[in-house]
């Protein structure tokens, strides 16, 4: 019986006997685990950029948002209901309604534009509270934030992100001036320094005003779009977001938890929900490209048929000078593995190649700080998958060849 | 023991319903040592009668006995390993695989054999020598002439020491003077190194070689005589 060193040898040999051939015949399998560990890889990286942003929101804060949960297409225009107000933000602050709030800042958002002399900026303006700098770890670069009392009097005082200060200012300190939005008059009292995507939100493209400010003058609305509230401790989390939900339960009149025109997330919940998606994602784009896979395998089934016919004298041959049925079918079976193990390495190869490549491009033309991974677990798969490719689509031509008579073979012309 | 003992053997081939009668009633006894040539007109059954004495075929009826045993003594291993290692065949059309070279080809039946893989090198130069190639020895197989094909063809079956070595119509598609040196080979082995060889051919020039004719037709044997040595 042959040891496997010689079959090995005796495979490779027959592979190289036909390289052309042989190249395109794996080319299935590396474009297949290629796409495979391109979408795992670039799937990856993803998702630790966006699981980065969830977590700029802090671990203590939870969002409460209007409408009721999305639970599919359908629902998306509830996400713009108008069922936050102020008395639930009243019903939410009361005195002992909820023991471990420490803060709550509703938010109210949307797209501006603000003029200054004849410079003019879009940008995305925010309604808030002096509670954003503890949520989204903000500081000042000039100036003041605004008060409580600036809250409470419906204050025109503005802060300027920084590429709005520059935009509109062209490098002059803005503390002290009048900008116009919606015809209004609002005073700088400060500006952010250059801070980037923290969140999902771009802290160098906004205005912050106060939110009661931003309602009734800008945005002519009576609701909010979120709340934002801060548990005392990352431990009562869960139980502030219970609280918040019973509170707006008995303001809106709910019994029936599955009416609530409300939700809650605390960061836990996004980043649960958030792996579920990119998971669901990730799963049906590489069902996609098993597909490809099973293609490729069926392309190598195709090619070892042939090779099995073309060579029927050899088996013949093999057979007469003492090859045992099961010698032919390992040799024909280790050249199917060894195509598709080829095959998966230079998939492999392409793959985390795009990868790096596409990393140096993101981070250059949009510097997100996308990071380049090496998925070691999905390649070690993927060529573990390759060569089960090569063993499942290969076993048939193998058979075939080891069932060949070796009178009938030789006689083959 | 004989070496090989064939009784009433015979083989029945259907092709499309029609039955064909290849051997018919066939007794035979060859000794170790023995040069045996078998004639016969193309369709007689001596090539079937090969394949069958070379465990390639299986008779249809009767008994075939090598070395006392028959195939059905053995499982499918023990006949490959058989035939590779008692075993050694030379083909007409001499079946040397193109893409490899003169050494490769003839270390062939030696990855199928427990022999070391340290010792292939040296077994299969010796036989090369043996049939007088040691010059061709890395040449690719494609590229030879037919009576260097047909020697390199001889030292694959010897590569494993075989006890016999069945030769179908070795010199059948060689001119006349590469034919000569094959017989001479074949002769050599048999006289000088006692390998038992077992001929085909329908040239009598060719087959007043061997020590022993036996003459087929019909798929019966028609004569089967001794030659006198000179």
């Amino acid at each position: 019986m042959i040891n496997p060193k010689q079959a090995l040898k005796t495979a490779l040999k027959s592979l190289g006997a036909n390289k052309l051939r042989s190249f395109l015949t794996i080319l299935g399998i590396v474009i297949g685990v290629g796409a495979i560990v391109l979408i795992v890889s670039l799937g990856d990286a993803a998702k630790t950029i966006i699981l980065q942003q969830i977590e700029g929101l802090g671990s203590k804060t939870i969002a409460v948002l209007p409408g009721r949960e999305p639970k599919g297409p359908t629902d998306v225009a509830q996400i713009f209901s108008d069922s936050l107000k102020k008395r639930d933000l009243d019903a939410l602050t009361k005195k002992g309604a909820i023991p471990n709030l420490s803060k709550i800042m509703p938010i109210v958002f949307g797209g501006e534009s603000a003029s200054y002399k004849n410079e003019t900026y879009r940008f995305t303006l925010m309604g808030v509270t002096d509670l954003i700098t503890d949520i989204f770890n903000l500081s000042l670069e000039e100036g003041t934030f605004f008060s409580d009392d600036d809250i409470k009097n419906k204050a025109s005082v503005v802060i300027l992100g920084h590429k709005v200060a520059e935009e509109l200012f062209n490098g002059f300190s803005p503390i002290g001036k009048k900008i116009k939005i919606k015809n209004r008059s609002f005073q700088v009292i400060g500006t952010l320094p250059k801070k980037g995507q923290v969140s999902f939100f771009n802290f160098d493209d906004v205005v912050l005003v106060p939110y009661t400010t931003a309602q009734q003058y800008i945005f002519g609305i009576k609701h909010f779009h979120r709340l934002f509230v801060a548990a005392d401790t990352e431990e009562n989390v869960d139980q502030v977001a219970q609280d918040i939900k019973r509170v707006l339960r008995i303001s809106h009149d709910i019994t029936d938890p599955e009416k609530d025109d409300f939700f809650v997330h605390t960061q836990k919940d996004i980043v649960e929900r958030f792996g579920i998606i990119t998971n669901v994602l990730t799963l049906f784009l590489t069902a996609i490209a098993a597909i490809s896979l099973v293609v490729g395998g069926i392309g190598i089934m195709n090619i070892m048929l042939v090779s099995v016919t073309e060579r029927t004298r050899e088996i013949g041959l093999r057979k007469a000078i003492g090859a045992t049925n099961y010698d032919i079918m390992f040799q024909f079976l280790l050249e199917a593995v060894i195509l598709t193990v080829i095959g998966g390495i230079i998939g492999i190869f392409i793959s985390v190649s795009l990868s790096f490549l596409i990393t140096v491009v993101l981070n250059q033309t949009v510097a997100i700080g996308w990071k380049f991974t090496f998925p070691l677990q999905a390649n070690i798969i993927a060529l573990l998958v390759s060569a089960s490719v090569g063993f499942i689509f290969g076993l048939y031509p193998a058979q075939q060849a080891a069932k060949k008579d070796p009178i009938e073979a030789l006689r083959y012309e | 023991m004989p070496l090989i003992e064939v009784k009433n053997l015979e083989k029945v081939f259907y092709t499309d319903g029609v039955q064909t009668r290849a051997l018919n009633k066939i007794s035979l006894i060859i000794e170790e040592g023995e040069f045996v040539a078998i004639m016969g007109p193309s369709g007689s059954g001596k090539s079937t009668l090969l394949h069958i004495l070379g465990f390639l075929d299986r008779q249809t009826s009767g008994q075939y006995l090598f070395e006392g045993k028959s195939f059905e003594d053995y499982t499918e291993k023990e006949l490959a390993k058989i035939r590779n290692q008692k075993i050694g065949f030379v083909f007409q059309a001499f079946f040397l695989l193109p893409r490899l070279n003169v050494l490769e080809n003839v270390k062939m039946p030696l990855i199928y054999s427990p022999i070391p893989e340290a010792q292939h090198d040296n077994l299969a130069k010796q036989v090369i020598a043996t049939v007088g190639l040691s010059h061709r020895m890395f040449q690719d197989s494609s590229r030879l002439s037919g009576g260097e094909k047909q020697r390199v063809a001889i030292a694959r079956a010897l590569v494993n020491n075989p006890k016999v070595i069945f030769a179908d119509e070795p010199t059948g598609n060689l001119d006349s003077k590469s034919g000569e040196t094959i017989i001479e080979i074949l002769k050599n082995l048999n006289e000088k190194r006692g390998h038992t060889i077992i001929l085909i051919t329908h040239e009598p020039k060719i087959a007043e070689r061997a020590k022993r004719i036996v003459q087929i037709k019909d798929g019966r044997i028609d004569s089967d005589k001794y030659l006198k040595k000179s």
